[in-house]
């Protein structure tokens, strides 16, 4: 296999046309259904009657309450926290008064302790309880509950305190939003270019990187085009080609750098640190601003009467994002928080937004994938392994799968996949293929593999 | 600046309409298994009406004898195994439809039913169905049939189109008697002059066109073409396998002597390297591999063409290959993502 030729050329650096058209093999190009939201600026959806708002919404260590009943808790307050590294407090988005701290289950599936807040009648969204002022821009951003935005909701912190024999040399913004209908990484590119790139800038400070990258896929030029605006020399704007999926990670590290994240070592492992748009944007909000993570932007697309992008507060009922487009449209077959690639199904609308929903998407009967059991045979065309971004057979995983040979699935790199679903969208004997890789993975897991 | 807002939401009156559940992802491509095998119908569907304008009712006869006979025999098995019915794929259709495109016109009705019935019951669910067959079922079904009346199949009549009268009289060469396929001709004209012939020229056009010597599918080259690449063109078949197998077979043709040309367009080159090669179930499913299969497909088409026992050896070839498909795709797993330089375990 030949290397891309990845100096960066003056194309990336240069207020010009975009250049380069790197991107990675495999993928598939899903209709993207974008347009409904793509030019809808974010708009603050109506206060809703209560927030429900988890006390844990990334991934690690839980945090604990810091709240009972009856308290008063002011816009910014730290309701939740706990002394981990692998965490990240949480805040209350409203001046209100907590009404209880019960367990619900959330849209991860778990159930975690819910702290209810009855907003008061008037807020200042333009004030908020500030992030304890610090020269250590860590402290801050720990402080202010920043995860990765991007959907997986890990804390920020983690990723920019990497081991120190990775040194990280280039910063990836991660703005390709490859998901079909999600636009909220579009409007933050669009709507605040110059805040994403000053998150970017304090990023790339943190961790020690010369190159900062902003990766932006092709059908969304104009918001390359804003970061550009304000992009001094020091900030690369890359525009990749659109195919999903091209915002996973080790897909977008490959289409900067053209090098592969190696079996089972960090991303750090070649050099470069990949973070979301709207988590750069967070990081700028907790060190300039010192504003805590409260809320976030949400595309409600799909089946519903005016499909919006959202500012939603953390907590917010799915219910209440639904009334704010104006209700569901007709002929609603599923609904999903988050992409329909990845994202979760939604059995009940009174789960809270958390800081990993991206978006809320009720997709009609005709677009939502058929349920598992109508699959056929395998008959062998090889969509999957050519669609599989980690050149994997997902046939046979999920041959070896279906009748539980988890050595087989093993031999075949199931632990490699990034579980972007390419495999089961291109088959077309309709096999349920990552949800067959996500049971061995699982299983080879509980009997001790590691990642 | 502060924005005092707004009203509360009171409308919790937004229901969750009855939806399925499921995990990720929840959309899939449109194209399903009998939407494939729809549209490599729908490819093959011009050069059977095309034979059997051409070449009359019994062109006619073969395809209905062809279809109904993959049709029946697999709702009758799926019946007596007790197994769901699996005709809505398509997939017997198809079989049924490259399988009279791949017999003679003046086959005789019985024989592409006893085809048919060898090609779904021996060569598909014998084996588990669709998607467990190693073997190119028409081309089993065609196979049987070719050895098992091999003399039946030979000394047929020309087939009685309604221009063939016309055409047999204005020619003069081909022998109206035995029906010699333009191939077999050429065969023999080479085997006469004792050298090979690169004067075949005259014969591209009425290939590519309106051909009634051999089977119904080589009724017009032009169509096949036209069908291959419009498959191609809906990322419905891979490119590699057609090209690797024609590219050889016109490279070798060369090679030996003979033109390049006339031996992609005649005989079952065309049906084999676009329809029946390009089948998924019985192709590698490697990209390198298809290249590879094609290219072999190719190569002992041509082998058997020039040095076997006749000149029709597309049927052997691609059922050979098929064979080798298990090799192949063992020995052409892909890199993972992220292992270079590292060995499997």
């Amino acid at each position: 296999m030949v290397e891309p030729d990845l100096k960066p050329t003056d194309n990336h650096i240069a207020k010009g046309p975009p250049v380069p058209k790197l991107g990675f093999k495999g993928g598939i190009h899903p209709t993207d259904h974008k347009a409904a939201t793509r030019s809808a600026p974010a708009v603050r959806m109506p206060m809703p009657a209560r927030l429900f708002v988890p006390v844990s919404q990334h991934l690690g260590a839980p945090c604990q309450p810091l709240v009972s009943r009856g308290d008063l808790v002011q816009r910014g307050q730290t309701i939740a926290d706990v002394d981990a590294m692998v965490s990240a407090p949480v805040h209350s988005p409203v001046a209100g008064e907590v009404i209880s701290v019960n367990l619900r289950r959330l849209l991860s599936g778990s159930t975690a302790l819910v702290v209810e807040i009855l907003p008061d009648e008037h807020q200042d969204w333009d004030s908020w309880m500030l992030v304890p002022e610090s020269d250590d821009a860590i402290a801050m951003v720990r402080a202010a509950g920043v995860v990765g935005l991007g959907g997986a909701a890990f804390p920020t912190t983690v990723k920019l305190t990497p081991p120190r024999d990775m040194p990280i040399h280039t910063l990836i913004l991660n703005g390709c939003e490859c998901e079909p209908f999600l636009t909220c990484d579009h409007r933050v590119m669009l709507e605040s270019p110059d805040r994403v790139v000053a998150g970017a800038r304090i990023i790339a400070d943190i961790v020690g990187a010369e190159r900062i990258v902003i990766g932006v896929e092709d059908n969304k030029v104009d918001a390359a085009d804003a970061l550009r605006a304000h992009a001094g020399s020091d900030v690369e704007i890359f525009v990749v080609p659109t195919s999903y999926p091209q915002g996973a990670e080790k897909q977008l590290i490959y289409a900067v750098l053209g090098k592969e994240v190696p079996h089972g070592k960090l991303p750090a492992a070649t050099g470069a640190l990949v973070q979301n748009v709207g988590t750069a944007l967070a990081v700028a909000d907790a060190v300039q601003l010192r504003k805590p993570l409260m809320e976030r932007i949400v595309t409600v697309s799909g089946s519903v009467v005016t499909p919006a992008n959202l500012i939603v507060c953390l907590g917010t009922p799915l219910r209440d994002l639904v009334a704010a487009a104006g209700g569901f449209g007709p002929d609603v077959g599923r609904v999903i928080a988050g992409g329909p690639m990845t994202g979760t199904g939604v059995a009940d609308l009174g789960m809270p937004v958390v800081k990993g929903t991206s978006g809320l998407i009720a997709l009609t009967t005709s677009q939502t994938a058929p349920c598992v059991n109508g699959d056929q045979a395998c008959i062998r065309c090889g969509r999957c392994s050519d669609a599989c971004p980690m050149f994997l057979q997902p046939f046979a995983i999920g041959i070896y799968a279906n009748i539980a040979s988890w050595d087989g699935a093993e031999h075949f790199h199931a632990l490699d996949c990034i579980e972007c679903g390419s495999c089961s969208f291109v088959c077309p004997s309709r096999r349920p293929l990552v949800q067959l890789i996500r049971l061995a993975k699982h299983r080879l897991m509980e009997r001790g593999a590691k990642l | 600046m502060s924005k005092k807002l707004q009203d509360r939401i009171i409308s919790t009156d937004v229901e969750l309409p009855a939806t399925t559940l499921a995990s990720s992802p929840h959309v899939v491509a449109d194209q399903n298994v009998s939407h494939i095998m729809l549209w490599v119908v729908g490819a093959l569907a011009p050069t059977a009406i095309w034979a059997v304008i051409n070449m009359g009712a019994v062109a006619l006869v073969l395809l209905f004898a062809c279809i109904a006979s993959t049709l029946s025999t697999e709702w009758l098995w799926n019946r007596f195994a007790r197994k769901p019915q699996t005709l809505k794929d398509g997939s017997a259709l198809l079989t049924g439809l490259l399988l009279a495109l791949a017999l003679p016109p003046r086959t005789p009705w019985w024989i592409a039913v006893v085809a048919g019935i060898v090609a779904i019951a021996l060569a598909k669910m014998l084996f588990g169905g669709l998607g467990w067959n190693l073997f190119n079922p028409a081309l089993v079904g065609r196979a049987f049939v070719t050895i098992s009346w091999a003399g039946v199949l030979a000394e047929q009549k020309v087939p009685g189109g309604w221009f063939r009268g016309i055409e047999v009289a204005a020619s003069g060469k081909y022998d109206a008697v035995s029906g010699a396929t333009r191939l077999a001709v050429a065969a023999t004209d080479r085997a006469a002059s004792g050298a090979y012939d690169f004067s075949l020229r005259d014969q591209w056009m009425p290939l590519l066109t309106r051909n009634l010597e051999g089977s119904l599918g080589e009724v017009s080259a032009g169509l096949l073409i036209l069908g291959g690449l419009l498959l191609i063109f809906k990322g419905i078949i891979d490119w590699r396998i057609p090209v690797g197998y024609i590219g050889t077979v016109a490279l070798l043709s060369w090679a030996f002597g003979s033109d390049p040309v006339f031996n992609v367009l005649a005989g079952g080159v065309l049906l084999g390297a676009f329809f029946m090669a390009t089948d998924y179930v019985t192709s590698p499913m490697t990209r390198t591999g298809r290249l590879i299969f094609g290219c072999g497909c190719g190569l002992i088409n041509v082998v058997g063409r020039f040095f076997g026992p006749s000149p029709e050896s597309t049927t052997w070839a691609i059922l050979f290959m098929n064979g080798l498909v298990p090799l192949i795709d063992r020995s052409l797993i892909p890199r993972t993502f992220g292992w270079k330089g590292r060995k499997r375990a």
